[in-house]
């Protein structure tokens, strides 16, 4: 018995050991966001943020809260077209399906396939004739195509497994299509709609070849180019780089922390970043 | 966290298998439906289908048309360029780069693949034994995969500084002189490599541990009992049940492989010299990268990446339809 119980706290060990090297990038970013810019070159560099300061993260208040806001909009707006497209084609293609809904399904898995840089070049130059390059609504539809078909996996995936008995009973009580999706299927879906949204978010949120092709240079940026045009500029200011992405990473955290298990069933059921 | 998926009923059993990716749903075309409910069904659809029309579709089909023709900064804006045919395509497999970029994507994509998927699968092994905290540490095992990558990439860049970099610096602790990480042509693509792998493990560890799962616990206790050892355990039960998956696991990986670009990027922009060049990042280069933006062969690159992108999509539809039937 106490065998078993020491060879349990052999495996933590190497668990958290593991563990430890495997976020020791994390833990380093973190550490130079906190370092001296005197300090920034020493060798050795300091193990710890021994002679801390938050100068990094006063850099990012001042410079960087615009490009926040951005990325805050844009994030929400690709949330918002994300599910409004995915969300009725997944009830459509769980229960209703229509004739030709196979060659849909079809369509969606080749469009995850399609590497960004070739939608960039084709949405670049379609936005350049159009004159919406350097627009925050143009950014919005770039990025939902990151999480749409995803969208509609995970939608289909999850009404599937509505039973059918409880939308003939709708049907019966003379509820049509459009009113059977919204009172009783999308409500269902409530977990489908967290996971959805919190990749499409996430996707948007760290979108940088759309960004970089699409809204260069424009007058809203997103965060990660915030971060790009940091290390363009100023090699030297690593801490105020480095804190810029210790705040880039914070919804990443949050979210970690928060909906855990929406983030694992989205990971095991789309299988998809770009 | 044993929670591994959201998912209602019987198709769960397929998620877990990490299968779930667009397997079309239990087809009932048999059961002939009503007209009207066709046409409702079509209306739910209609946004999405012309959002893919829109959005996937002419994006494609700019890129296709700018690949044939010969575009300048002038007739790109105004769209009156000339129609060379497969000029552009030609002027690709001539350059001087095509090789090393051929070599290089190969050689990115085979390195990072294998890789992750035997990392992802020790360390799925390894938490599969559910010891205390294993919950809270394969959670944490995600973060690598949540960061933005500019994040990630931007942190791997200082920590490969070749002066100020930590891992330089550990380096020198051990004795071992400075290596130019990023700076030299002939360790940049192993830096990128070491960074693009880093991103990928969380996510071979999640499906792996995910499809770990659906080995009966039975099967090793009855094989512990006829005396097999813990390697001869992972040989014989968990490496040939586990087959399925690590067969979709791998070929997304080679898809998503293929296609990575920002971390290239942001790291060394393919540079010094070509020396990380692949296909993905010479495209952008070619399109993006230059004051004299070469749209016409920046978009052939893209589309020979696209049809090996898509070449190997057909096989992951086969493979997911073969188990599906299974």
């Amino acid at each position: 018995m106490s065998g078993s119980r020491t060879r349990t706290w052999v495996k933590t060990t190497i668990g958290v050991v593991l563990t430890a090297v495997m976020l020791f990038p994390v833990y380093w970013m973190i550490n130079v966001s906190l370092t001296r810019d005197q300090d920034m070159r020493k060798s050795p560099p300091d193990l710890l943020p021994i002679h801390g300061t938050l100068a990094g993260y006063r850099t990012v208040l001042d410079e960087q809260l615009p490009y926040l806001g951005t990325s805050l909009v844009i994030g929400l707006g690709t949330v918002t077209l994300t599910v409004a497209l995915s969300a009725p084609a997944g009830y459509a293609l769980a229960k209703l399906r229509p004739r030709g809904a196979g060659i849909l399904d079809f369509v969606l898995l080749a469009a995850q396939m399609i590497p960004g840089i070739i939608m960039a070049m084709g949405f670049y130059a379609i936005y350049l004739q159009l004159g919406l390059l350097q627009s925050v609504p143009g950014l919005i539809v770039a990025d939902s195509t990151l999480a749409v078909p995803f969208g509609v996996l995970i939608f289909t995936a999850f009404m599937s497994g509505i039973p059918g008995e409880l939308l003939q009973a709708a049907t019966t009580d003379g509820a049509g299509p459009l009113r059977t999706f919204w009172s009783i299927v999308l409500p269902i879906s409530r977990n489908a709609v967290v996971t959805v949204s919190l990749f499409a978010f996430l996707w948007s949120w760290s979108d940088f070849v759309f960004a970089n092709t699409l809204v260069n240079g424009g007058a809203h940026e997103p965060i990660t180019l915030g971060i790009y045009h940091y290390i363009g500029n100023n090699n030297q200011q690593w801490n105020a780089i480095m804190a810029t992405a210790v705040v880039a990473s914070l919804p990443a955290a949050v979210i970690l922390v928060l909906a855990q298990r929406y983030v694992a069933a989205g990971v095991t059921a789309g299988a998809v970043k770009d | 966290m044993n929670h591994t998926t959201e998912l209602p009923n019987h198709r769960s059993a397929r998620v877990r298998n990490g299968a779930a990716a667009a397997a079309p749903p239990p087809a009932r075309s048999a059961k002939r439906r009503p007209t009207s409910t066709q046409w409702a069904a079509w209306g739910f659809l209609a946004p999405v289908t012309v959002y893919l029309a829109l959005f996937y579709a002419y994006p494609l089909y700019r890129n296709l048309d700018l690949s044939l023709r010969d575009y300048t900064v002038r007739s790109f804006v105004q769209g009156d360029a000339p129609f060379t045919g497969l000029a552009n395509y030609r002027k690709v497999f001539a350059d001087p780069t095509f090789a090393p970029a051929l070599l290089h994507t190969a050689v990115f994509t085979a390195v990072c693949l294998v890789s992750q998927y035997a990392i992802g699968l020790a360390l799925a092994v390894f938490f599969n034994q559910n010891f205390r905290l294993s919950a809270t540490l394969r959670a944490l095992f995600l973060v690598p995969w949540l960061l933005p990558l500019i994040v990630s990439a931007s942190t791997w860049s200082w920590m490969l500084n070749s002066e100020s970099g930590v891992v330089n610096a550990t380096l020198h602790a051990v004795g071992v002189g400075p290596v130019n990480w990023l700076t030299s042509p002939s360790m940049s693509l192993a830096s990128v490599i070491i960074a693009n792998i880093w991103i990928g493990v969380p996510f071979n560890l999640v499906v792996l541990y995910s499809g770990l799962q659906s080995v009966p616990a039975g099967l090793y206790e009855a094989a512990a009992l006829d005396g097999a050892n813990a390697w001869q355990r992972f040989w014989r039960i968990t490496f040939p049940l586990l087959r399925p998956v690590s067969a979709i696991t791998l070929l997304l990986g080679l898809i998503y492989t293929l296609k990575v670009f920002d971390i290239i990027w942001i790291m060394t922009k393919g540079g010094p010299a070509d020396s990380s060049t692949t296909f993905a990042t010479w495209s952008y280069q070619l399109g993006f990268g230059n004051l004299l933006p070469a749209f016409g062969p920046g978009a052939a690159v893209g589309n020979l990446l696209v049809v090996a992108a898509l070449v190997f999509g057909l096989v992951y539809v086969r493979m997911q339809r073969r188990q599906a039937l299974s």
